[in-house]
């Protein structure tokens, strides 16, 4: 079955901790979705109301919207296995 | 715009935060454009302080505040706050209160995989601030937000940062935060590490099985406050009151007018009256016609066309008429003729601090120019000592820095002799003392008047005999054939040794206590 991802990723300009958190995500989605991806970032310093929105309190936070459930992560997704496991896209090890 | 200089000359101004009692205590205000951490255990009124703090502003100031909630959801707290009349829901739609919903969110727990920062939390606050100009910030209240995140090391460091980014956006903010402990560490996490500058404790302490609210300020780094524990009270219409004791100035003007107490007898014996503006303690046994000399003191005042405020927390209204009836004053036509107002209230009803600031409220609306109390023992059951203490020098100078005429009562515990506890705290702080005493004389009981103190006068010192009847009381002659009224333990004197005696001390001498 192929289900499109929908990934937001909220981050708070341009600093190390929201490149490297770019970075990873989108090496994760290349290797790992196919291109069945939607990928969104947003910078709270520009779009405070978004973050209000969502309740975001951390940055960065990568929010799964689609397909359900609904995930959060927040971090700079560092370890990769951890990323593939809160996306539902491993079964546990 | 002020820099963010460090030189230590600096004058930190302060931002009154229209608190009641509070900016008394904090000698002006909250330090304007720092934040103070308020730390307070489960239950002091963090959250309501927090509301308020940006409540007052609103309804003082016309000044906007943002609220950040790390705990309770906001349709919590806009519940909550209405009936304090808070109504902040309006003040959403006219923008002048921003909330920003930091509470735990349901659903799913969020998964933390490597570095992360509090960087979306400061630009919501940042962003509220902007959308209503706000002049003031409330977080409320930090411990939750280290249940949210557990690399306490990181929070720390974030919440530095928020710290600092409101003293940049020049916005005066309050932090709650957890205590474990009434007397113990500030708050928990270590938090006071690094927002150390201004502490405001809250209490609410178990004393004697009853519960004791208070409010330390701790320091305010670079100017000044009162130090030590206040008591305050969470009023339904009003949120928190601070009543603050020592802050009030104990400058009163003194006079040397001279009032009636409603007995030429006892006018008499105290050199011409009570002063205008003092305040006097009438002790006696149940029975010993305490209450007769509160209603002489009334009516003496009304006589006089002034206007009298009765507080009773004995006895009823109508118990209270008919006993005046009974020694020939009429309340029911003093209170028709505007002279005269009688509240009668349980003590039980409201805890010690709620019935002071009623009793203020009362005074300042009715306008006396004499209170009297009958009795503070009826509202020492319901208080602490030190409560009680505090109820009573906080009443005494509130009556004296209106210059009103102030007469107590209080009831010892046992019939003869004895001093009750109320005595014991407050004897001090009253200017006049007047014993009533139950005398036994050969299986009778008589009854004994006499003026312990008379500050600033010259008074009768003798113990003297007293009767009531239908027109009130009669001060009669002293008692010359008995010693030991006061200790309750009489000896009777035959008549060769009372000349002997006599003869000794030909002077008018002072009278001893005990």
């Amino acid at each position: 079955m192929i289900n499109k991802y929908i990934l937001r990723l909220y981050i708070t300009g341009q600093t190390p901790k929201s490149e490297r958190a770019i970075e990873n995500l989108r090496r994760i989605c290349e290797e790992e979705l196919n291109g069945q991806y939607q990928m969104v970032i947003i910078d709270v310093l520009e779009r405070p109301q978004l973050a209000e929105d969502e309740k975001i309190l951390a940055t960065p936070t990568l929010i799964k919207e689609l397909p359900p459930p609904l995930r959060r992560i927040i971090g700079d997704l560092s370890d990769t296995e951890k990323v593939l496991l809160g996306l539902e896209l491993r079964r546990s090890i | 715009m002020p820099t963010v200089g460090s030189e230590p000359q600096r004058h930190i101004e302060k931002l009154e935060t229209c608190i009641p009692g509070f900016d008394l205590v904090a000698l002006g205000g909250l330090p304007r454009g720092r934040t103070t951490l308020i730390s307070g255990t489960a239950g002091s009124a963090k959250t309501v302080f927090a509301c308020q703090f940006l409540a007052e502003a609103i309804l003082h100031k016309q000044e906007s505040g943002v609220f950040v909630t790390f705990e309770e959801s906001t349709s919590d707290i806009r519940k909550n706050m209405l009936g304090f009349g808070w109504d902040i829901q309006r003040w959403e739609h006219e923008n002048k209160w921003a909330f920003v919903d930091a509470s735990p969110q349901p659903g799913a727990e969020p998964i933390i995989i490597g570095e992360y920062d509090l960087g979306a939390l400061l630009a919501r606050i940042e962003n509220a601030v902007r959308k209503v100009n706000a002049r003031r910030v409330s977080l409320d209240s930090l411990g939750a937000i280290f249940t949210q995140f557990t690399d306490t090391n990181a929070l720390r460091r974030e919440l530095f940062r928020v710290v600092s980014a409101l003293k940049s956006m020049g916005v005066t903010a309050i932090i709650t935060a957890e205590r474990t402990e009434e007397y113990g560490d500030i708050a928990r996490y270590g938090f006071e590490e690094f927002v150390t500058d201004n502490v405001v404790i809250l209490r609410n302490v178990m004393e004697e099985e009853k519960r004791r609210r208070t409010l330390e300020i701790l320091k305010f780094r670079g100017t000044s406050h009162q130090k030590g524990e206040f008591p305050f009270t969470i009023m339904p219409d009003q949120g928190i009151v601070v009543i603050p004791l020592s802050a009030i100035e104990l400058k009163q003007k003194s006079t040397d007018i001279r009032i009636t107490a409603g007995n030429a007898e006892l006018d008499k014996m105290c050199g011409g009256g009570f002063f205008r503006d003092s305040v006097v303690l009438v002790s006696g046994a149940t029975g010993t016609g305490k209450t007769l000399m509160v209603t002489s003191f009334m009516a003496g005042g009304a006589n006089n066309g002034e206007r009298c405020l009765l507080f009773a927390f004995e006895e009823s209204r109508e118990q209270l008429f008919r006993n005046a009836i009974g020694w020939g004053v009429d309340f029911e036509q003093m209170e028709k003729e505007g002279k005269l107002k009688v509240v009668c209230e349980y003590p039980e009803t409201t805890g010690i601090e709620d019935h002071l600031i009623q009793m203020k409220k009362v005074i300042e609306k009715f306008q006396p120019n004499r209170v009297a109390v009958d009795s503070l023992s009826a509202l020492e059951r319901v208080s602490t000592i030190k409560g009680f203490r505090e109820f009573v020098i906080s009443l005494t100078s509130f009556i004296k820095h209106r210059e009103l005429a102030g007469l107590f009562t209080s009831t010892t515990p046992t019939l003869l002799g004895g001093t009750s506890i109320t005595e014991a705290h407050i004897s001090t702080t009253t200017d006049s003392i007047i014993l009533l005493r139950y005398v036994e004389i050969y299986g009778e009981m008589r009854r004994g008047i006499t003026v312990l103190k008379m500050r600033g006068s010259m008074h009768d010192k003798e113990i003297r005999e007293f009767t009531i009847d239908g027109k009130g009381m009669h001060i009669g002659k002293p008692f010359r054939n008995i010693s030991g009224i006061l200790s309750g333990n009489f000896v009777h004197l035959a008549p060769a040794e009372i000349d002997r005696i006599g003869n000794l001390f030909t002077e008018d001498d002072a009278l001893t206590d005990e």
